[in-house]
């Protein structure tokens, strides 16, 4: 609750028991099998026989005994058990076998000085727990066990306990030449050599068992040393070997072309935005990132150069992501590492490796740019401001402990404090990241809660756009239920489906099938309703309302991204029923859907014109959806041939439009209403079939002026009675005054003009005559 | 006067047997009708001796009448027979389905993100939106954000080749709209983001709600406040938040919000993270040349999936975008 988040509690070691330390006393070939042997081990009470399959197993070796009753991980029970013929009464167990490891290649190995018999939870302290903690970036400090120790004592509000780290001093006076060339960029570099090594010293028990705890593996005492020290000072450490190195030691840019292999073995092409550790012949190791695979300490190192270094977090950040690096060190030196820990590491690491290795060590070589080496800053806190930023009434007695115990030097004000943080902490900058540290460790829910008040604005709520989530609901009253797609498509999926726009490409797609921003909802729909139909559905209905994107024609310039309203149908007119027979949907069907979509204009101004625009639109059977002059979309039947790229059966219906062009409205103005009757008068008109209905009632309203009230067409007839290329219209018009009951005369006259219109614009003639 | 009754009974005897209101309109022609049997009596009286004639007459109107009553309440009966034998024949199973059409329904996310912008918008925020393809300066640097800094890695950026990228929040918002209008500020900002992660629990498109208040004496307790206001609102019951500290490099300090939340399975209530929130970072509001000694603000971002995952129970992130109609059918 303090900022540190435990991402996860485990215990130190898998649930086992009845494991205890034995040594294998002798081991001999089995009888019976080449690869088993039958050993002699001591468990501290009796001397045992047991099979063993670990190429390791040899006499001496002091290895984990599981003895008949034991359990191991997974609960698996150790029995008395005869291997090939030879009884074994009991297994020595890899590390693997345990769960301290994720693999062996044989019998874990315990220290010679071992205590045999003694049971290996409380040999290892296994029975501990260890909490994984979830940094965020800009808790740097809290990177070593140091760290997050002083903020458990601020936050449990106990006293920390330091141990002091004893200089070592020098017992020879080996040194070698470090120059900085870019003081800038690494301020501080602390060295010390370190000769007489004992290569074959190996690294203590406890502290092999402490890296394991980490997740670090040990690689020997020497780089377990360094990753010792890092992860409890927070300090990453560095060890050449020295007999590798020529001449000193120079820490500068890199030349563009220089290369390096890694200790990882990886070769990385250096450029002059690099910094590198190097001496007189070349890179040694990426600064604050990797060593160098020629300069590492391997089993005859005797001698040694460690490196304790200070980097500038600028130089090193986003650096080994272009190597696709990221080690403990990068990470630590990224987010900044305490600019006064070095020699005090050096140190630290020192009193190790002389404990472990033996050797002498040479004095510690500093190399600095004290102008360089970033001073944290001041900052002034004021008591007031915390109040104002958190709505609280602290006090000076409750803010002054907090800071204190956070290692804050604090000098006091008037109505404050002057505030040096510790040098680990690269996050306090300004004012507000201390008034941050004082209410994190107060308690975020110990302080004040006030619930809103006051005055609260009223914004406007406009009138004159349709709200988007009246669209949708009129698209679910229709049927349809709302898909959303990612934004993102296959290119060749989406050009299916438009007219050949631009679609602005991802420079990093997650995979190829989602590479480009679509330009249009179409192509997600279709996809959608294709999966829906291989699950065995016949009738489906899906509207969605997003956002498409079109490449900029204007070089550099964002693309632009405009809201559409789609819709894809398929299978029936109606859900199967009893009451009506099935029919498949149609265009007009799609038509209507929209039009009640369009209806929340309260305009009747939309027109359908029909056209051959769109390729992937059944030529016969589309239109452009137009207001005021303007194609807003279009709707149509899906082309066959697009349907088979699609894999589609059935066919498909679907429209496209500017959700924008669609908002727009005019508020309604009232108009007189008539208290008259009306008079229907219905007229079967006979017309070629070229003419559409809309350039029919075009003429029919403005021939019939204002008394015209309302039309409708009740029926269209081709076939027997009409002639061939001619189609029947059934149409009524309905004739309405405002103040006045019409004359059938007026109404007479005004039904001649239209028929007149008609005959004269496009031939037509009433049925029957 | 034997006949008259003989007539009267033989017609009463008709009407009780008419079974039709055509059968029993004939009964009434043959009585009552212009040359009905009664009529004819009535006629007969011309030919009478006054007294005879008034004796004669009563009779014969009152057996007229009382047949006349019978008729009607003969007719009655029939028609309300008929009207019955009409009303079963025309009875329906009201069990059998309406004819009406399907309904569909919202996507779950689009009915949360109402939900979300319906209860900020009562509490005076307003709505503002942006675009999805973004520059470096509004998703980053404005945001306090530098370049090659770790924060960064927190976001995996889709990017394009000409540098713009795709929104990894809608904190971008907040720039633009503060760019355009001076404070006091109230805004929400609901829309999709994206980050390049895709696997059980992230999908690489996903939706957020974010918000934004700057003012005069805007506090901590203030957002404290507004969130659990926001809380109690969206899941209808009082539920107990937490704030635990954290880092985004636009707000100082900092926090995620955790609701108590009961998973109904008869397990413990457990804290689950819905939200992350904090006090505006002064350097956001230099940049955008607003006084922070003056004016401050708070801000919150909120995960849209996450709430409707609760809400509704859904159980796998990824089915928000399949569109298995399966899936979305459920939600109407």
């Amino acid at each position: 609750m303090a900022g540190l988040e435990v991402d996860d509690i485990a215990p130190a070691a898998a649930d086992f028991s009845g494991i205890i330390v034995g040594k294998i006393i002798t081991a001999e070939t089995h009888p019976n099998a080449d690869k088993l042997r039958v050993c002699e081990v001591d468990s501290g009470s009796e001397r045992l026989q047991i099979v063993c399959g670990a190429p390791n197993a040899r006499a001496g070796l002091i290895a984990p005994l599981a003895v008949v009753g034991a359990v191991l991980p997974g609960d698996f029970k150790i029995k008395k058990a005869a291997l090939r013929g030879v009884e074994s009464n009991g297994m020595l167990c890899s590390s693997k076998e345990l769960g301290l490891a994720e693999d062996a290649d044989g019998l874990m190995e315990l220290p010679a000085n071992s205590p045999i018999g003694i049971d290996l939870r409380e040999y290892l302290q296994l029975d501990d727990t260890l909490l994984e903690l979830d940094l965020t970036p800009n808790r740097a400090d809290c990177l070593s066990v140091r760290g997050i120790a002083r903020d458990v004592s601020a936050v449990c509000a106990a006293e920390i306990i330091t141990h002091d780290i004893a200089a070592i001093p020098a017992q020879t006076d080996r040194l070698i030449e470090v120059k900085l060339e870019d003081p800038a960029a690494c301020p501080r570099y602390i060295g010390r050599v370190i000769e007489g090594l004992n290569p074959q010293a190996e690294t203590p028990i406890w502290m092999v068992e402490k890296l394991r705890r980490s997740g670090v593996r040990s690689l020997g005492p020497l780089v377990d040393v360094t990753n010792f020290v890092l992860l409890e000072l927070g300090q990453p450490m560095h060890a050449f070997d020295l007999d590798k190195i020529q001449g000193g030691i120079i820490v500068r840019r890199a030349q563009a072309g220089e290369k390096l292999i890694l200790l990882d073995g990886s070769e990385a092409e250096l450029d002059n935005d690099l910094l590198v550790i190097a001496d007189h012949d070349g890179p040694l190791a990426l600064a604050g990132i990797m060593g160098g695979e020629a300069s590492a300490c391997d089993l005859n190192t005797s001698t040694i150069l460690l490196e304790s270094a200070f980097f500038d977090p600028a130089v090193i950040m986003g650096k080994s992501r272009r190597f696709g690096l990221h080690t403990d060190s990068s990470h630590r030196f990224e987010r900044g590492v305490d600019p006064q820990s070095q020699v005090e590491a050096v140190e630290r690491a020192t009193g190790l490796i002389l404990e472990i290795c033996g050797g002498q060590a040479g004095p510690v070589i500093v190399a600095e740019s004290v102008a360089d080496i970033p001073v944290r800053k001041a900052v002034t806190l004021r008591l007031d401001r915390i109040n104002k930023v958190l709505g609280s009434q602290l006090t000076a007695a409750d803010v002054e402990p907090i800071l204190k115990r956070l290692g804050f030097q604090l000098e006091s004000l008037t109505n404050g404090w002057k505030i040096v943080p510790p040098g680990a902490r690269f996050d306090i900058e300004i004012e507000e990241d201390l008034i941050e540290e004082v209410a994190r460790v107060y308690g975020y829910n110990n302080l004040p809660i006030r619930m809103p008040s006051g005055r609260i604005p009223t914004p406007v709520l406009p009138e004159r756009e349709i709200a988007l989530r009246r669209m949708r609901q009129a698209m679910v009253a229709n049927g349809y239920s709302e898909a959303v797609n990612y934004s993102f498509i296959e290119q060749k999926v989406l050009q299916a489906c438009d007219q050949g726009q631009q679609a602005y490409a991802l420079a990093n797609p997650l995979s190829a099938d989602m590479d480009v921003m679509r330009t249009n909802l179409l192509a997600g729909l279709l996809l959608s309703l294709d999966s829906n139909q291989r699950r065995q559905r016949e009738r489906i209905r899906l509207f969605e309302l997003g956002n498409v994107f079109a490449a900029s024609a204007t070089e550099g310039a964002a693309p632009d991204q405009s809201l559409r309203l789609a819709a894809v149908a398929s299978g029936s007119a109606l859900p199967e029923q009893w009451a009506e027979t099935t029919r498949s949907m149609d265009f007009f069907d799609l038509k209507g859907d929209l039009q009640r979509v369009l209806a929340l204009r309260g305009q009747d101004d939309v027109e359908f014109v029909a056209c051959t625009d769109y390729s992937w639109l059944h030529p016969g059977q589309s239109a452009k959806v137009v207001i005021a002059a303007k194609t807003i979309g279009w709707i149509g039947a899906i082309h066959p041939q697009t349907l088979k790229q699609f894999g589609i059966r059935n066919d498909v219906f679907a429209f496209e439009v500017e959700a924008e062009s669609v908002q727009k409205r005019e508020l309604p103005f009232a108009k007189e209403i008539s208290r008259f009757p009306a008079i229907r008068r219905d007229l079967a008109l006979v017309v070629s079939e070229a003419v559409s209905f809309d350039d029919l009632i075009r003429v029919i309203r403005s021939t019939a002026g204002v008394l015209l009230a309302d039309l409708r067409v009740f029926d269209v007839y081709q076939g027997e009675g009409v002639e061939k290329t001619c189609k029947s219209l059934a149409i009524s018009l309905i004739l309405q005054d405002v103040s006045s009951t019409l004359m059938d005369e007026t109404v007479d006259s005004i039904i001649n003009d239209v028929v007149s219109a008609l005959e004269a614009q496009f031939g037509a003639r009433l049925r029957g005559k | 006067m034997d006949s008259l009754n003989n007539i009267l009974q033989a017609a009463l005897d008709g009407v009780d047997g008419a079974e039709s209101l055509s059968a029993l309109d004939d009964i009434r022609v043959e009585y009552l009708g212009k040359k009905g049997q009664v009529t004819a009596l009535l006629k007969s009286l011309g030919g009478m001796q006054p007294e005879q004639r008034k004796v004669a007459g009563q009779s014969i109107n009152q057996a007229k009448q009382s047949l006349q009553a019978a008729i009607n309440d003969r007719r009655a009966s029939l028609e309300k027979a008929v009207l019955d034998a009409r009303l079963i024949a025309e009875s329906v199973d009201v069990t059998l389905p309406g004819r009406g059409v399907e309904r569909g329904g919202l996507h779950p996310v689009t009915h949360t993100m109402e939900r979300i912008t319906e209860i900020f918008s009562r509490l005076g925020f307003s709505v503002a939106t942006g675009p999805e393809v973004e520059d470096d300066e509004h998703n980053f640097e404005a945001l306090n954000f530098p370049a090659h800094h770790p924060a960064r890695a927190m976001h995996d950026t889709f990017y394009f080749p000409d540098g713009r990228l795709l929104r990894t929040h809608t904190s971008p918002v907040q720039i633009r709209v503060m760019k355009e209008q001076q404070p006091p500020v109230r805004i929400i900002a609901p829309g999709k983001v994206y980050r390049s992660d895709s696997d059980q629990t992230h999908t690489p498109m996903f939706h957020q709600v974010e918000g934004l208040l700057v003012d005069k004496d805007v506090t901590f307790a203030d957002l404290k406040g507004v969130l659990q206001e926001f809380v109690n609102a969206f899941f209808e019951e009082e539920l107990a938040i937490r704030l635990r500290p954290s880092y985004f490099p636009f707000t100082e300090p900092s926090a995620e919000v955790d609701v108590a939340w009961d998973k109904g399975d008869g397990s413990e209530p457990g804290w689950l993270e819905v939200l992350g929130c904090g006090m505006v970072h002064p350097n956001v509001l230099k940049g955008l040349d607003i006084d922070p000694e003056i004016y401050t603000g708070y801000a919150f971002g909120l995960g849209v999936e996450r709430f409707a995952m609760l809400r509704y129970g859904v159980k796998d992130l990824r089915q928000f975008f399949e569109n298995d109609l399966q899936f979305l059918s459920q939600f109407r």
